[in-house]
């Protein structure tokens, strides 16, 4: 298979211009004549599903919660990036381009990175013309912060509610297309698979979660916005019901998995306490501009934060990292925090933690000012800690967050499948092997409100699709299939609940493709897990009927196909032999335990291609060129 | 710690449910009141019976899925919480608990403690947006917003749509919910355009729906998550008062538009 990014040639700065231009139309009259089908309704699936609705098509969006206001897109708290440089800072498109590129460790395509940069600019025009109540100064003007992994501030924020605003946006944005009958909104409803006709995506089949009923829906062209494979971990910042279901069964339908081992370790997250823990909860890396980390410098320290002198204590990322502090990008502050933990100085129960310290910042700016930025944020900790950060400093571990690996798309957001867009989290397109900071909102928003629009009229326009609908042979088939597998979980019978092989399967996947990974153990866990998945086909006990409301049955069928994804993973980290970004492979550091990459053998996207149950998959490379961002080491010191 | 639990059991819409009687035991108290549950259902799924249903999705109190009314209250005796950040450290060994769904006319129950909040999504679809298709906006700076009014319309804007308000209220209104929508958007310079019109629209949405009207009792305001308050209620029926009398939109379709599909 030839992997065909359809990325523009030419002058970087006008390449996105002049493919709009390319682009075909479908004349105003003729869209209503499609039938889009958007799976998720977070800020990608949301924003998409508005937009198209505004355009003329006709569209069905999907969701597996009670309403699409749910998604997890919701949970964001920090912000969202712009190059609109308002701060007057030294910011552009282009400097956020360049640091979105050097932040993803240089496997990112550059022409859709840029795209994103310049994007960004309407997407807060977008959002503030929808009424999102970002934060302003007393003049009235939009207020910024600094993120990781940029020394400008471009980050706008809603307080620390960022995400759920920007989606309350989008949710209502989409909510007057419901009401303007152009989008049909379908929630409980989860994708259990894609029907293709001749090759192309023309329709999924769904479960409706409250009846049972297996449903098929065709359209012209299927958009998956279903977010990412963090809960592969189990234990992840992800809501509960997030999941790899669409995309991963999409792969099994022909769409190539790129980048899977490009898992985001996030640095500040509330530590794990109990077995019974169901998730970990982020504390938003805006906590980094004014909070300081730091661990005991003696080892095993019994005392008190308090009873720690200054001149005792490591400001580990100040020291590593001077020019950047406690604003070093994600990987790198949370492989800093493990390397302490795992040399005896972490603090907490268990020695999984580190401090996240706002006490000099509340000497320097008071309680009042601390309240307005991370009020929310404080009291969320001491609900869920029952320790006040106001006194103590807070504890703080990573913890799996967001997944920049996903189906491969080309320029236009469609997967190797025809007719198959890939939005947001879900697809693998911008953040190389890592994501910087507010910067999942923007790409989540680009693609929804700025890129598919365009693109997917260009298939429409080019195509000639025959009329199918939900009656062709093609959906009966594919319903069979899905009711077969859902017969044979119900038929195993066994004695273990299905959380608890999740549970077993995110520990062996944290241990062996975490936050660091080594050959040995990453072989370890590619005999492993096939064990478990044997022992889950064999021993998992889904209670409940078919035909019902059955939140055990929604989750088996998540977990069996978390299984399959982890082994993927796994391979995937094998074959990466150095490290970069989030991938971290111990075998390749510098002398100073910093990522090294090889730039001559790796610099390309791997995207694996399904090629029937037990056959090894196919490994397609799409090599990455960098015209404009001189690949180096990253240094943030 | 050990505690009992009465928990609403119903199979589905049509069943006339019950309460049954659960021991939860060995129960942390830095569990969060949800994983209480996973550990009572964990119990169930190993002696072969159906597990407690339950919605939620986030379990960090942003997402809105979750809620039961605890012992009468909507998420719970602690203020400003909702029940997925609620932790066993608020409870005591022994503690006697009843759960129940929301119980609103609005909110037909699906399963045990899962119920149907679509009505609160078509008051939306009736009205709670402004009309911007993508594409269309001014530059983001080109009209300021006192900083003021920005905060309160955050404030107002902070509503998960969990329904607490709904379940709460004695006559199941959802005037906080529909007067949150109106007061955040109704606040910002960009959604003055629509305020009369959107103020009717929802309006009417909330009553076709099975809401109940408020008559200021205050219970919603008590158990919001997000502490949000009375003060938006007041705003909504001004709002809709003086759209009403005035008709400044003059737009007399509003009320004669068919309620958002359904």
């Amino acid at each position: 298979m030839e992997l065909n990014s359809k990325s523009p040639s030419g002058p970087i700065e006008t390449a996105w211009g002049r493919r709009k231009f390319e682009l075909k139309l479908v004349s105003p009259a003729n869209k209503r004549k499609y039938q889009i089908i958007v799976v998720g309704s977070g800020l990608a699936g949301a924003s998409a599903a508005a937009t198209l609705g505004e355009l003329g098509y006709e569209v069905l969006c999907f969701c597996f919660q009670d309403s699409p206001r749910r998604a997890h897109s919701i949970s964001a708290q920090g912000g969202i990036n712009a190059a609109k440089n308002y701060d007057n800072d030294g910011d552009s498109v282009y400097r956020l381009f360049y640091d979105t590129v050097k932040g993803g460790d240089f496997r990112a395509r550059e022409y859709n990175v840029y795209r994103l940069a310049e994007i960004s600019l309407n997407i807060i025009d977008q959002c503030v013309a929808q009424g999102v109540p970002f934060a302003r100064e007393y003049a009235g003007y939009l207020d910024n912060r600094s993120f990781g992994g940029a020394q400008v501030s471009r980050t706008f924020y809603a307080r620390g509610q960022t995400g759920q605003q920007l989606l309350l946006g989008a949710y209502q944005a989409l909510q007057r297309q419901v009401a303007a009958g152009q989008v049909r909104m379908l929630p409980r409803h989860e994708m259990l698979d894609l029907v293709l006709v001749d090759g192309r995506a023309r329709g999924i089949v769904t479960r409706d979660l409250v009846s049972g009923e297996i449903e098929p829906w065709a359209g012209h062209a299927v958009v998956l916005a279903t977010g990412g494979y963090g809960n592969v971990f189990y234990l992840s910042t992800n809501a509960q019901g997030c999941n790899a279901t669409a995309i991963w069964r999409s792969y099994k339908r022909g769409a190539l998995f790129a980048n899977p081992c490009f898992t985001q370790i996030h640095p500040t997250c509330i530590p794990v306490t109990g077995e019974y823990q169901s998730k970990l909860t982020l504390m938003s890396e805006s906590l980094r501009n004014d909070g300081r980390i730091w661990v005991p410098l003696q080892k095993d320290d019994p005392r008190l934060s308090s009873q720690i002198p200054e001149a005792e204590r490591d400001y580990f990322l100040e020291r590593k990292y001077p020019s950047y502090g406690n604003l070093a990008p994600r990987d790198i502050a949370s492989r800093a925090a493990k390397a302490v933990c795992d040399e005896g100085r972490g603090v907490g129960p268990g020695g999984q933690g580190v401090y996240l310290d706002f006490s000099e910042a509340f000497e320097r700016l008071g309680r009042r000012v601390l309240d307005e930025r991370y009020g929310n944020l404080f009291e969320m900790y001491e609900l869920i800690t029952g320790e006040n950060p106001y006194q103590v400093p807070m504890r703080i571990y990573p913890a799996s967050h967001y997944t920049m690996g996903g189906l491969w798309v080309d320029y236009s957001l469609m997967s190797t499948v025809p007719g198959l867009y890939v939005l947001g989290e879900a697809n693998f397109s911008d953040h190389g092997a890592n994501r910087l900071g507010a910067s999942a909102l923007m790409q989540g928003l680009a693609d929804g409100y700025f890129i598919l629009p365009y693109t997917i009229g260009d298939y429409l326009a080019s195509e000639k699709l025959d009329q199918v609908d939900a009656s062709h042979g093609a959906f009966g088939e594919v319903e069979g299939e899905v009711r077969a597998n859902i017969q044979r979980l119900l038929g195993v019978r066994g004695t273990r609940s299905v959380d608890s092989f999740h549970r077993e399967l995110g520990k062996l996947v944290w241990e062996y493709c975490g936050m660091a990974r080594n050959a040995a153990g990453l072989r370890h866990a590619l005999e492993q897990i096939p064990e478990l998945r044997e022992r889950f086909w064999r021993e998992v006990r889904v209670t409940g009927e078919e035909g019902d409301f059955n939140q055990q049955l929604e989750r088996a069928g998540r977990v069996a196909d978390f299984f399959e994804l982890a082994e993927l993973m796994c391979r995937d980290a094998l074959g990466r032999n150095e490290s970069c970004g989030g991938h971290f492979r111990e075998e390749y550091q510098t002398p100073d335990g910093e990522a090294l990459r090889n730039d001559a053998e790796y610099s390309y996207a791997a995207a694996w291609e399904f090629r029937g149950p037990g056959n090894a998959p196919a490994l397609h490379k799409e090599p990455l060129a960098f015209d404009y961002v001189k690949p180096v080491q990253r240094s943030y010191k | 710690m050990n505690l009992t639990l009465y928990v609403w059991r119903q199979k589905n819409a049509r069943d006339r449910g019950r309460m049954v009687r659960y021991q939860a035991t060995g129960i942390s108290q830095h569990m969060s009141f949800l994983e209480m549950l996973d550990v009572v259902n964990e119990g169930l799924i190993g002696r072969g019976e159906e597990p407690i249903a339950f919605d939620n999705d986030c379990r960090e109190g942003i997402c809105g899925m979750c809620g039961c009314m605890v012992n009468g209250r909507a998420h719970g005796p602690l203020k400003g919480v909702t029940l997925c950040q609620l932790h066993m450290r608020h409870f005591h060994d022994g503690d006697v608990l009843y759960l129940e769904p929301w119980r609103a006319r609005a909110f037909p129950v699906v399963k045990d403690l899962v119920v149907d909040r679509g009505a609160l999504d078509r008051i939306i679809a009736a009205g709670g947006y402004i009309s911007v298709s993508a594409g269309s906006a001014p530059e983001a700076n080109s009209i300021p917003v006192p900083k003021e009014k920005a905060e309160r319309a955050m404030d107002a804007a902070a509503c998960i749509g969990c329904g607490a308000c709904v379940a709460q209220c004695p006559n199941a209104s959802a005037a906080l919910f529909t007067g949150a929508k109106i007061a955040h958007l109704g606040l910002l310079p960009h959604g003055e355009l629509e305020r009369d019109g959107r103020a009717r629209a929802m309006v009417a949405q909330m009553t076709r729906e099975a809401f109940g009207q408020c008559t200021n009792i205050g219970e919603c305001e008590v158990v919001c998550p997000k502490r949000i308050e009375l003060e938006v209620i007041a705003r909504m029926h001004h709002d809709y008062l003086a759209a009403s009398l005035f008709r400044r939109d003059s737009d007399a379709a509003v009320e004669a538009e068919p309620a958002a599909k359904r």
